[in-house]
């Protein structure tokens, strides 16, 4: 028996020289980020700063960062993805054999819902949410840790799939019995669901972190409906997370124990039903997309009320809206087959209920649209962002609703026309949102703002190339082009595919734009470096200073009322009398660095791989260390440090003359 | 912005104006009912979608921070009157477009039968790795990679799959339905014009999926009949060893008809995939009644 399990040297694909190009350039990235690292000096800043911090500032922007590779990793998959279609008309086939074609639409739709919107949206809300909430930070700080480090080993597993073995050639989610061994022998379909597996003990941490953390630690007088509507929004993701990603861990697991173990919960013979697992995956599958666009409904609402100089519209009817959609998600499952032959009362019924759940996210349409309604907008980037996402998002939601009327999904479903529909919400709304995010909380995470001509020329380029790219595919779904084609006769769709595949160019001139714009801003941070409140705010994050220290708040603030922050600055301008508050810092008790999420990421890595490649001995090992860590972790005995009174006005005096003396 | 639209307009009515295949093109009742359910839905929900999309970019647009002309009311937080139309508004649109979905769902039930004097002619459906195969159960032959069907005659299908999962899907004739190993589902389509028209597979099925086309051709009913006789004329007979040989997985078959199909072959494939030493199977066989 090899000491390796299944691993020889015939996993790595020598012979193809896109997968082996690409895996050079990955590893010659790593390489160099790494030793630019190690030799100049940077290691132990790094280690001490972010890779052991527990700060869920930290935390979050790392998300982010992870976010923003892998967008360039899926972004690429897409390219590859559009010009084959480009130019495998007729007898063509294009550049790309099915066994690789098949790997990168797998890769593409795992990587960037799991790897890129995902991390996204929970860096987003591991940033602001404490912020937001006044606190110090997550209920459970270390596991916010363990849990970024997770899906960082989620990630390096996917990637790792490039260059030793295979990924998926099944689609990214996976039904059996293409998944199951008798049609995927290969490591493919292991490396996607230990990938998931993983990442998914991850995010369901984050989820339960979440929950805790808005349901049991606020400021003082932050009742629950004088939350932040992204603090709602985000209540109702990790909710939803915390229900439905045990749902896909067992799908998952049941998925394994057939490949594994010759179990047969989904097979063809012994009774499997694969059906049952179309079904599971699609009541995790659909509260996920709510997962992901709930938070970007927050990012919304905060822009475009600051942005407009108004409170929030109907913030009740918002909340109500928000907590609609949470509950309905799960009740429309079924809409993802209409086509697998259930009666008509049934596919009526889930007709119907997905049209319901677009009842409140219209109401928050015209919500903002009446916040909007009398205020002052001002054209920044986030608000361009915003207003894209409205205009797009509304055609999206429309094709959606369409495709929920069972026979007219008789007619597209799995047709381009749904590839058209769900980037039109996903990148018109988590994407959008997540960008809007990004560029409206960026001045607080570094303390200076993002160039706004390059912003702007990137929202441009993304609104544009979106249209250019997915319009066609619209088109081309109602005259019958199904979806995962890796070459097609009808050449008269080939025209349509080639201005997808311009939308696409567009698209890549957007994140072009960004990267520009990052490094742009970075270079000139100090013309643009801001105060703590560049955007005249309304909610607590806005109070502190930017970027925050680690405590976030030198002194917690009381809550009077809905928009803290902005009914503190209408208190502080009737009543101007300045107070010194030195007196009242008093020593803080912040969570100790911890390399917990860090070493139990590395056990994490060790043990999916061994698992994939059936490396029994490493396996163990591998799991053996993950839980000696924990025993470790346990038995800890200092798990917070102080932050002394004088360090917290020594902080206050340096950023004070810093404020006054730019 | 305004540019911005318009150029989509402008592209979008230039790729629809293109089309003369695929869903806009209907040929039969099924296909023509969900054309039209797809443009009364589409009819209801643009009506309220362009004006709101028009209306985000004018109010944005209107109380620009630089238009000195907007009013400015920071206390516009709520009207009870705006909380009641805001919910209303979808909430009818979802109404009318709901009734067209719980209609729909039951009028065009891939199941129910289509009314017609004609009687209808079944075709059993398999989906292999990577061809489709069609019986023709009441006339005694098989045809792979191509369907042939008489114009004007319901045709009822019965499906399954002899691994892994497709979608039989003929657009301009209708409903696309899943065939599923193990599973029997159940369609009713009619061809209203004779014509050639694309078929395929609408559910990834791993490498050689792009091939999984065929061509569905209606035809009239004596040249339908022609089209028996000769299939019963020559070509192999379809037993279990020749079915046998046709599962094995291959890539773009060219068509071929079988003279005659052995008895019972397609509820065979059906069961097929529940394998005879299979624990439970045993079990199930053992009481009556269970496996169906």
């Amino acid at each position: 028996m090899n000491i390796l399990g299944k691993l020889d040297w015939s996993a790595i694909p020598f012979d193809q020289p896109i997968v082996m190009g690409a895996t050079g350039g990955m590893v010659l990235g790593i390489v160099l980020v790494l030793s630019w690292i190690v030799l100049g000096g940077h290691l132990p800043y790094l280690w001490r700063e972010w890779i052991t911090s527990v700060d869920h500032k930290r935390i979050g922007v790392m998300y982010i960062i992870l976010a923003l590779v892998m967008l360039l990793r899926g972004f690429s998959d897409a390219i590859m993805m559009r010009s084959q279609q480009a130019i495998a008309a007729g007898g063509a086939q294009g550049y790309l054999p099915p066994e690789h074609f098949d790997q990168v639409f797998s890769a593409h739709g795992t990587i960037m819902i799991f790897f890129m919107a995902m991390p996204f949206v929970i860096g987003l809300m591991n940033f602001v949410v404490p912020l937001q909430l006044g606190v110090r930070d997550m209920a459970f700080p270390t596991m916010n840790s363990v849990a970024l480090g997770l899906t960082a080993s989620g990630i390096l597993l996917t990637n790792i799939s490039l260059a030793v073995g295979e990924f998926a050639k099944t689609g990214w989610v996976a039904y059996p019995p293409l998944s199951e061994l008798q049609f995927s022998p290969g490591v493919g379909v292991d490396y996607y669901l230990w990938a998931l597996q993983i990442s998914g003990i991850g995010t369901l941490m984050t989820g339960i972190n979440f929950v805790t953390t808005i349901l049991k630690t606020r400021a003082p007088g932050m009742g629950y409906m004088r939350m932040p509507v992204f603090c709602w929004t985000a209540l109702a993701s990790n909710l939803l997370m915390v229900a439905a990603f045990p749902v896909l861990t067992a799908t998952f697991a049941m998925l394994l124990l057939d490949r594994y173990l010759g179990f047969h919960f989904f097979s063809v013979d012994g009774q499997g039903n694969p059906m049952m697992y179309v079904n599971l995956f699609w009541v995790w599958g659909h509260p996920e997309v709510y997962i992901l666009i709930l938070p970007a409904f927050g990012v919304f609402s905060e822009v475009i009320s600051t942005f407009s100089g108004k409170p929030l519209f109907g913030y009740r009817s918002m909340v109500a809206a928000t907590m609609v959609i949470c509950v309905l998600s799960f009740l429309v499952w079924l809409h993802h087959f209409f086509t697998m032959g259930a009666s008509a009362d049934v596919n009526g019924f889930f007709g119907v209920m997905t049209m319901i759940i677009a009842v409140p996210t219209g109401v928050k349409v015209f919500n903002w649209l009446f916040t909007m309604y009398g205020g002052r907008v001002r054209f920044t980037v986030p608000v361009l962002w915003s207003l894209g996402f409205m205009v797009t998002f509304v055609i999206g939601g429309m094709t959606g609703v369409l495709m929920a009327v069972p026979p007219a999904d008789f007619q597209v479903h799995n047709s381009v026309f749904l590839i058209a529909h769900f980037h039109n919400v996903i990148i018109g709304g988590v994407v959008f949102g997540a960008l809007a995010g990004f560029n409206y909380w960026f001045p607080k995470a570094f303390g200076f703002r993002l160039d706004e001509r390059w912003g702007k020329a990137a929202f441009w380029c993304w609104l544009v190339g979106f249209y250019v790219a997915f319009m066609p595919l619209y088109a081309l779904g109602l005259m019958g082009m199904t979806r995962r084609m890796q070459h097609y006769d009808d050449k008269s769709w080939q025209p349509f595919l080639i201005v997808a595949a311009i939308g696409v160019a567009i698209i890549m001139m957007g994140i072009v734009c960004q990267i520009i714009q990052l490094i742009v801003s970075i270079r000139a941070r100090e013309q643009l470096r801001v105060g703590d409140d560049p955007w005249n705010g309304r909610t607590l994050e806005w109070s502190t200073a930017s970027p925050p220290p680690a405590w976030n708040f030198s002194i917690l603030p009381q809550v009077a009322g809905a928009d803290a922050f902005w009914t503190a600055k209408q208190q502080a301008e009737r009543n101007p009398e300045h107070h010194d508050q030195s007196s009242q810092y008093r020593p803080i008790e912040m969570p100790r660095s911890s390399p917990l999420g860090f070493i139990n990421a590395f056990f994490a890595v060790i043990t999916g791989f061994a698992l994939i490649w059936h490396i029994w001995w490493m396996a163990g090992l591998g799991l053996i260390g993950a839980f000696m860590t924990f025993l470790f972790f346990a038995f800890r005995d200092e798990e917070e440090v102080e932050v002394p009174v004088e360090q917290i006005a020594q902080f206050e005096r340096r950023h004070r003359a810093e404020l006054v003396a730019p | 912005m305004r540019y911005l639209f318009l150029s989509v307009l402008l592209i979008g009515a230039a790729t629809l104006g293109g089309c003369n295949e695929g869903v806009l093109n209907p040929q039969g009742p099924i296909a023509f009912a969900e054309r039209q359910i797809l443009f009364d839905s589409l009819g209801i929900m643009l009506a309220i979608v362009i004006p709101v999309i028009l209306a985000t970019l004018g109010v944005a647009f209107w109380f620009r921070a630089s238009n000195t002309r907007a009013s400015y009311r920071p206390d516009f937080v709520y009207s009870g009157r705006i909380e009641v139309l805001v919910w209303s508004i979808p909430l009818m649109t979802v109404l009318l477009v709901g009734g067209v979905a719980w209609v729909g769902a039951h009028d065009l039930d891939p199941r129910k039968p289509i009314d017609s004097q004609v009687k209808p002619v079944t075709v059993q459906v398999v989906s292999l790795d990577w061809k489709w195969l069609f019986i023709y159960p009441d006339q005694g032959v098989a045809s792979v990679n191509h369907l042939v069907v008489p114009v004007g005659t319901p045709i009822s299908f019965e499906l399954t799959s002899a691994g892994v999962m497709n979608s039989f899907f003929v657009p301009q004739l209708g409903s696309q339905i899943y065939t599923m190993a193990g599973m029997t589902t159940h369609l009713q389509l009619q061809a209203d014009n004779a014509g050639s028209y694309p078929g395929f597979s609408a559910q990834f099925s791993g490498d050689g999926f792009a091939d999984m086309t065929f061509k569905a051709d209606a035809v009239p009913s004596a040249d339908f009949s022609q089209w028996v006789e000769t299939a019963r004329a020559s070509g192999p007979t379809l037993d279990a060893q020749a079915y046998t040989d046709l599962a094995n997985p291959s890539k773009a078959v060219a068509p071929f008809t079988y003279h005659a199909v052995a008895s019972g072959l397609f509820s065979r494939i059906v069961m097929s995939q529940m394998s005879m030493n299979d624990p439970i199977r045993r079990i199930c066989l053992a009481s009556p009644g269970v496996v169906q």
